[in-house]
């Protein structure tokens, strides 16, 4: 009896604990990540904050420096940090990271010869299968169908006259 | 009947589709270009690990073709490159040694274990020079010609075939 009872009562502690474990987890996780970088004036801050959503960890395959925890991506904010801080300008620390990490690191590439067919593909699809509709609309224009021959109109009367009396008879039947 | 090979356009884009991905797929996704190649090496003003009196800076790469290798005794790849490190300093290559956010202590114990392959070794313990460099983890090596430029940046390990396959010809190649 006494086991049973303890089994009644040990859930809901063990449950407390799992939760309260999870609670640790998720903000250890959000301090980790978060390096405690704050500016006291919120402009800087809110630069700071759209500059590590928008540079790519070099180290990890698609996260941004803000949201990973390796350290180059350590490194990386505390440069921006830093050079917020002197007064840099959001380009100036755009560049210095692809200069150094390559354009790799940026979400939004520069747009060079290199890199038309990636800025310029989307469009290019568009306006392709646009065309292509239109292509296809405009052939289809005037396009009749074929008039149909005696036989066939006698057939379709048949048919349809046949479709009629069905109809009538599920309606009395109902 | 009518002509009607436009059907086939979408089968081609799929067939080129497929191709580019195919290839996508099959890349090392670690691996990419460096952004430094063609260019000199970063300023820096740090000391040895030997000494930590002794300043050097990037005129130390002047002269001669260099493998500066990027290490640090936290770093267990770095440990399995050790032997492919000593080859190449076998075979009468210049290499300098950058020991990556590490301390002296640790930096010296892993130099008496693992042999010591490197003509000299900057110490960077916070990983400025590194920074400057693009590392993103080590090892990595680079090749620096006799003017200072940087010609060829390894990302990762280098593994024992890497010696005749890669390194041994870049050397060559920028004597």
């Amino acid at each position: 009896m006494a086991v049973i009872a303890r089994g009644r009562v040990a859930p809901p502690r063990a449950l407390m604990l799992a939760l309260v474990a999870t609670v640790l987890v998720v903000l250890a996780g959000v301090v980790c990540a978060d390096d405690l970088h704050h500016f006291d004036d919120p402009a800087l801050q809110s630069r700071y904050d759209a500059l590590t959503e928008t540079l790519r960890c070099p180290k990890c395959q698609n996260q941004a420096i803000g949201d990973s925890g390796s350290p180059i991506a350590g490194d990386m904010r505390r440069y921006v940090d830093r050079a917020l801080r002197r007064g840099d300008s959001d380009d100036d620390i755009r560049d210095a990271m692809a200069e150094r990490f390559g354009d790799y690191v940026l979400y939004r590439p520069p747009l060079e010869w290199r890199t038309v067919a990636l800025w310029a593909g989307p469009g290019v699809v568009v306006l392709l299968g646009l065309l292509a509709i239109a292509a296809v609309i405009r052939s289809r224009r005037g396009e009749q169908a074929p008039a149909l021959d005696e036989n066939e109109r006698q057939r379709l009367e048949t048919l349809l006259s046949r479709h009629d009396r069905l109809d009538n008879q599920d309606r009395s039947d109902q | 009947m009518k002509k009607r090979y436009w059907l086939f356009v979408p089968l081609l884009i799929f067939a080129v589709l497929a191709v580019l991905l195919w290839q996508g797929l099959g890349r090392d996704p670690s691996s990419r270009e460096s952004a430094l190649l063609e260019k000199l090496f970063p300023a820096f003003s740090l000391t040895t690990l030997e000494d930590s009196d002794k300043a050097v800076d990037a005129s130390l790469l002047k002269g001669q073709v260099t493998l500066v290798n990027v290490w640090g005794e936290w770093c267990p790849t770095c440990k399995r490159e050790m032997p492919q490190l000593l080859a190449l300093a076998e075979r009468g290559v210049h290499l300098v040694g950058v020991d990556y956010k590490d301390t002296r202590d640790n930096g010296q114990r892993f130099l008496d274990e693992f042999g010591n392959p490197f003509a000299l070794n900057i110490f960077d313990p916070e990983g400025s020079l590194g920074f400057d460099l693009g590392v993103y983890g080590a090892p990595e090596s680079f090749i620096v010609d006799a003017n200072g430029n940087i010609r060829y940046h390894h990302t990762g390990y280098i593994k024992p075939e890497d010696i005749d396959d890669v390194i041994m010809p870049e050397i060559q190649r920028w004597q």
